[in-house]
């Protein structure tokens, strides 16, 4: 299943990843070769087979609603790129 | 002291034959001499705070406090989150990250007295199989200089064959643990999906991954599993049962046992030398009275294909959340915030991460989900009916974790497809959840070569009851490369 170079740019942008021009060859040539292999399942009929999302087939499980996690921004903001007051600080958005 | 194993250094220490302090300094004595060669660790403590808590560990004992394996030496993958140490999971992303919280794992293993020593190399985000995708360079196999250790866990094989410590942490999403264990000649367990808690594990994809022991024995990991296993509500995939002692059964005689062995693990692909290993200790499992049957998994040829489906859309997914904003990785001065995050992510990723995240992106992107993600989603259940009806017929399915011995370091990083087919045995049984224990089973071209025992849901105390009594007949999990 080969890819078309516009086809990898528009990934990359929905991934979130900045490709330089000479990237973008050598990143179509090994995902067509991965989605190549990948296709070895179409000849596969799977048309009475139900998809499996979780091994054990089990569901999702409730807890009591009562509090376990306590806040703890100051250790967590304490590893963040940048912060001032409490808040993260991110290049302006709105002008 | 190196060459024993965990269940050995506990009588040891028990006896007063040896401290904790002198057991610590011996291994980071090892470390410091062999390190450089083999590169397994990200992150190896400072002396002076495990000395620390190596003579804490004494004085427990003299008090008559010591638990089972208080003071007994540990590595985490760097892929376990560490309270205020660094868990790096291999990623430029991460080298800052510093984890505000311990793994449940991590936890479990300081709980029952352990001792930290370091944190382990690994393919970056857990994405490979030669530990060659790490930002800090690749570990290298201790049989042989040239060669991986295979990976994800790596640094966790290497460490452990190595023997610069008696017992490393492991996950495994397609073979991660059973596949660097294959290569080293070290025990590697891949426990049920569910047993093993994944709170504080940083996500690769989260239906598959699965925390794990590495040890020299599979007595070792039986221990090990006493540790790790159990419901954790912090997991909302752990699954509530009691899950008993692991090695209440290892002396079970295997007279009676039904062992199944999957023609298509040994079907073209597979190095002779590593088959005729593999038909070997086959014939032991006769000797012990094992019964020896022909199984079919139609479907196993694909499971990779579904695998390289379901595991990257799970990736692109999970590490989503990379985006430079709250912890890891930023790049310098972004414009905007789009061009923040793309950068901080073209930066912070290598190459393989990169491809992942791409496949995945692609197969969940509009007009490619039915065809692929759900596809991929129903072969995983035929996967798995192959090996329930399998289960059936017999007790345990036994053959060869890898088809090749460790390869040589270069030698497929440029070719994701080859690198992939490493893991041919392996990914179905991720895909269908289950057991599987990777030992030591002999030799080929020198090199160790890992059988692999994979057992029905929650019967690891079988399986490791079959490695132990394998172990009981054979010494080839004693082996030690010559190197160190």
């Amino acid at each position: 299943m080969a890819l078309l170079p516009e086809e990898v740019r528009r990934i990359a942008l929905l991934a979130r990843f900045e490709l330089k021009e000479e990237e973008i060859a050598p990143f179509t040539d090994k995902l067509s070769t991965i989605l190549d292999m990948v296709e070895q399942m179409s000849n596969v009929d799977t048309s009475h087979v139900s998809p499996l999302s979780h091994p054990l087939d089990i569901h999702q499980r409730l807890r009591e609603d009562v509090v376990t996690v306590f806040n703890s921004r100051e250790l967590f903001q304490s590893i963040a790129p940048d912060v001032l007051a409490g808040l993260y600080l991110v290049p302006q958005v709105i002008e | 002291m190196h060459t024993k194993t965990i269940a050995e250094l506990v009588i040891e220490l028990r006896e007063k034959k040896i401290s904790s302090q002198e057991l610590v300094q011996h291994y980071l004595n090892r470390i410091k001499k062999y390190e450089p060669q083999l590169n397994a660790f990200v992150t190896v403590l400072q002396e002076d705070v495990l000395n620390e808590e190596a003579k804490k560990a004494d004085e427990l004992r003299a008090q008559g406090h010591a638990k089972l394996l208080t003071g007994i030496p540990i590595a985490q993958k760097d892929l376990f989150c560490t309270k205020g140490v660094r868990s790096s999971c291999g990623s430029k992303m991460l080298d800052n990250f510093i984890a505000p919280y311990d793994a449940t794992v991590v936890r479990q293993c300081q709980d029952a007295g352990m001792i930290l020593m370091g944190k382990t190399n690994m393919d970056e985000f857990a994405m490979g199989s030669s530990n060659e995708t790490s930002f800090y360079g690749a570990a290298f196999n201790p049989w042989d200089l040239e060669r991986v250790p295979g990976g994800s866990s790596g640094g966790s094989a290497a460490a452990v064959a190595g023997r610069l410590v008696p017992v490393a942490t492991g996950t495994d999403t397609g073979g991660s643990i059973r596949q660097p264990a294959a290569f080293t000649g070290v025990t590697g367990l891949k426990p049920t999906y569910g047993s093993v808690s994944r709170y504080g594990l940083i996500a690769f994809a989260s239906s598959l991954d699965q925390g794990g022991p590495m040890t020299l024995s599979a007595e070792d990991a039986a221990i090990m599993m006493n540790v790790m296993s159990g419901f954790d509500p912090l997991d909302s995939t752990s699954v509530e049962r009691e899950y008993g002692d692991f090695t209440q059964h290892l002396n079970r005689s295997l007279s009676g046992l039904k062992i199944g062995i999957p023609e298509e693990y040994f079907g073209p692909g597979l190095d002779p030398a590593v088959g005729a290993v593999v038909q070997e200790a086959i014939k032991e499992y006769e000797k012990m009275g094992a019964k020896i049957r022909s199984v079919h998994l139609p479907n196993n040829a694909l499971a990779l294909p579904a695998y390289y489906v379901i595991a990257p859309a799970e990736c692109s997914s999970n590490l989503a959340r990379f985006d430079g904003v709250r912890y890891g990785y930023r790049c310098e001065n972004p414009k905007d915030l789009m061009d923040m995050y793309c950068r901080s992510r073209a930066e912070g990723f290598g190459a393989e991460v990169k491809r992942r995240v791409m496949i995945g992106t692609y197969v969940l992107s509009s007009g490619h989900y039915e065809a692929l993600y759900n596809k991929a989603q129903c072969v995983r259940r035929l996967v798995q009916n192959d090996f329930n009806t399998a289960f059936e017929e017999v007790d345990i399915i036994l053959g060869p974790t890898t088809p090749n011995v460790a390869f040589k370091k270069g030698e497929k990083v440029n070719d994701p497809v080859s690198m992939y087919l490493s893991d041919v045995y392996t990914v179905g049984v991720n895909l269908a959840g289950l057991p599987g224990l990777s030992i030591p089973a002999g030799f080929a071209h020198g090199l160790p070569v890992g059988m692999q025992l994979v057992g029905n849901y929650f019967s690891e105390d079988r399986l490791l009851n079959v490695g132990h009594q394998y172990q009981q007949v054979t010494d080839w999990h004693k082996r030690m490369p010559a190197h160190v």
